[in-house]
């Protein structure tokens, strides 16, 4: 009892310890603030929107900034800043419970190739090759398009092309470590391959995953603002990010402001989570740049 | 090394075969099929008949993935649903209309990226690298869709320098083609010469901390000549794999700005044969998508392989 509350501890503070040594650098206090200012604001807007997202009103309609509309009104007369500071609801949700089924999914599966090897590895990871070959653009719309565009398509959707690539990461880390001499003598005092893989392998390989689910987090939000964009996301009257620049586009040579609040949500959202992952990576040492993003 | 490239060579061949299956099998077990999505709610009775009649939906699934699978050999991807031409028809302007706009990006994209990786790398954490690398963080990670209409917002609108939206016909020639694709080539070279100018970056410094460059330092080598003899080549042939992976991931991009520009290439078909629910269509255009990822990535593997002497004496690499 008194270890397991030990080690609860000792997570606590490797976690703190990571925390700071990402917020250490600039670009990784950078990337914190804004990903935590993003979450905070998620949570929290819809307590004090001064509008409401989905009212039309025909006589506002493409007002410039005013003291009452602070981004002004789009092409129906809603508020922009409302839509803006609600936009980001649904995609950090949807891309954050797909990274997670992603890693989860991808971690899983490549340990397992990992670990047995042989005929059974070779085929799982050519049809991961196969499915990395399609892009992964044609694949969302196809789903997309035959099972609806609800959040509980999208994100199993999400998390299984996006958990492919972990695949290939969790095998090469699984089989890095498997060959070491903790793993042979956990064999040899005759641990169950569960146990190997839970205490053995679980806490080698778990960095590395990690930085990828992570990496795979801000990929995801481009994918899915990109799908929300081309009409296969989000339905409307829904606010979003992606749905409101394909929205504000078409009038933006009148009214930019539709356009660029939106696109300063979206970019600084991503920017953040990116810069996140990279310090991420760079305080458990994980040196993802020679990486070609797949 | 002969086996090597045969056996390279056949692996994506074994690629494509599965993908194929893929696409089949994915097409077949999600509801619905080409007659019911295309027809909609008048699929029923003699009209939804007629339609498995014509598209040959009523014979066995796996005899019509061998017939499908016999035809792309050829050649042949059969006829498209809506309307009602040969699928090798619809591709034929639209893959050269994408391969203009790709190898266009890729001509300006790849020596500005080489160049700015090598002068990142060189001048590392001084004030040309903190500029430089901080653009590319930005161009790299905003969304294809964002920079492209930011694009259009600031060259087109508010400068008033290009055309904002390509307004050609698909059949057009290469020459009337060229002067509407320069802010499509600029949006997709930029993120493409990002990520492959972070990747060279990181090489070179990988080089640079080597012992065999810390050695020649210690001789006393010219540093320009020990860059250009020493760094360069060694840093250079490990980003070609990842600078073919980086391309191919950046198909999907492709296509969403080509949506954005309104570029008649095959991006812009990937998102009409879906709206239009097209599926022999949709199924053509996985087969070729991934057949131009498999083949970039096959001519990078042959590339290092043939020009890195310690690979050609080793029987696998990976």
């Amino acid at each position: 009892m008194n270890n397991k509350k030990e080690k609860q501890k000792n997570i606590f503070q490797k976690i703190l310890e990571i925390l700071k040594t990402m917020a250490s650098k600039p670009s990784g206090l950078i990337g914190l603030t804004i990903l935590v200012f993003h979450v905070v604001l998620a949570i929290t807007s819809p307590l004090y929107v001064p509008h409401d997202y989905k009212a039309i009103d025909p006589t506002l309609m493409l007002s410039p900034p005013s003291s009452e509309f602070w981004f002004g009104t789009d092409s129906l007369g809603r508020d922009v800043f409302t839509r803006t500071i609600l936009g980001g609801r649904t995609a950090l949700t949807v891309t954050f419970f797909g990274s997670l089924i992603a890693l989860l999914w991808g971690g899983a599966l490549g340990i397992f190739c990992g670990l047995v090897g042989g005929k059974t590895d070779d085929i799982v990871m050519r049809i991961i090759d196969a499915f990395l070959s399609i892009p992964w653009i044609l694949a969302m719309l196809l789903i997309v398009s035959l099972l609806g565009t609800t959040t509980l398509v999208l994100i199993p959707a999400l998390g299984f092309f996006y958990g492919k690539g972990i695949v290939r990461v969790a095998r090469a880390a699984t089989h890095d470590v498997i060959a070491k001499d903790f793993i042979v003598s956990a064999r040899a005092r005759g641990h169950s391959n569960f146990s190997i893989i839970w205490n053995e392998i679980l806490p080698n390989v778990r960095d590395a995953i990690m930085v990828e689910g992570a990496m795979r987090w801000s990929w995801m939000l481009l994918g899915f603002s990109s799908l929300s964009f081309l009409g296969f996301g989000v339905s409307p009257p829904t606010p979003d990010w992606g749905l409101m620049i394909s929205n504000a586009r078409g009038l933006m040579s009148f009214a930019y402001w539709a356009v660029l609040a939106p696109i300063f949500g979206l970019s600084t959202l991503i920017i953040g989570i990116n810069l996140t992952a990279d310090a991420f990576a760079k305080a458990l040492g994980i040196d993802r740049s020679t990486k070609a993003p797949v | 090394m002969f086996f090597l490239v045969i056996k390279r060579i056949l692996l994506g061949f074994i690629t494509l075969f599965i993908v194929s299956l893929i696409t089949f099998v994915g097409v077949e077990i999600l509801p619905g099929d080409a007659c019911t999505t295309y027809l909609e709610r008048e699929a029923y009775g003699a009209a939804l008949e007629a339609c498995y009649e014509r598209l040959g939906l009523n014979v066995p699934a796996y005899e019509r993935y061998i017939s499908w699978a016999f035809g792309v050999l050829q050649g042949d991807f059969g006829y498209s649903l809506s309307g009602d031409m040969k699928i090798n028809d619809v591709l034929g302007p639209r893959v050269k209309n994408s391969m203009v706009l790709a190898s266009a990006s890729i001509l300006i994209g790849i020596p500005i990226a080489l160049l700015l990786g090598i002068i990142t790398a060189l001048w590392r954490d001084k004030m040309p690298d903190i500029i430089i690398s901080t653009i590319a963080i930005f161009s790299m990670t905003i969304p294809e869709f964002v920079s492209a209409t930011l694009l259009i917002l600031i060259v087109a609108i508010w400068l008033e320098w290009l055309p904002g939206i390509v307004i050609v016909p698909t059949g057009v020639s290469v020459y009337e083609l060229l002067p509407n694709i320069i802010l499509p080539v600029i949006a997709i070279s930029m993120i493409m010469t990002a990520h492959m100018a972070r990747m060279v970056r990181s090489s070179v410094i990988q080089v640079m901390a080597s012992d065999y460059v810390q050695m020649a330092i210690l001789k006393g080598v010219p540093y320009w000549k020990m860059v250009f003899k020493h760094v360069l080549p060694n840093a250079l042939l490990p980003a070609i794999n990842v600078v073919a992976l980086t391309i191919a991931w950046l198909l999907g991009g492709v296509v969403v700005t080509e949506v954005v520009f309104n570029y008649p290439g095959l991006g812009r078909l990937v998102i009409e044969s879906i709206s239009n629910r097209d599926l022999p269509v949709v199924q053509a255009l996985a087969i070729i998508l991934a057949s131009i990822y498999v083949s970039i990535n096959l001519i990078a593997d042959l590339m290092t392989l043939m020009l890195n002497p310690r690979l050609k004496s080793l029987q696998i690499k990976k």
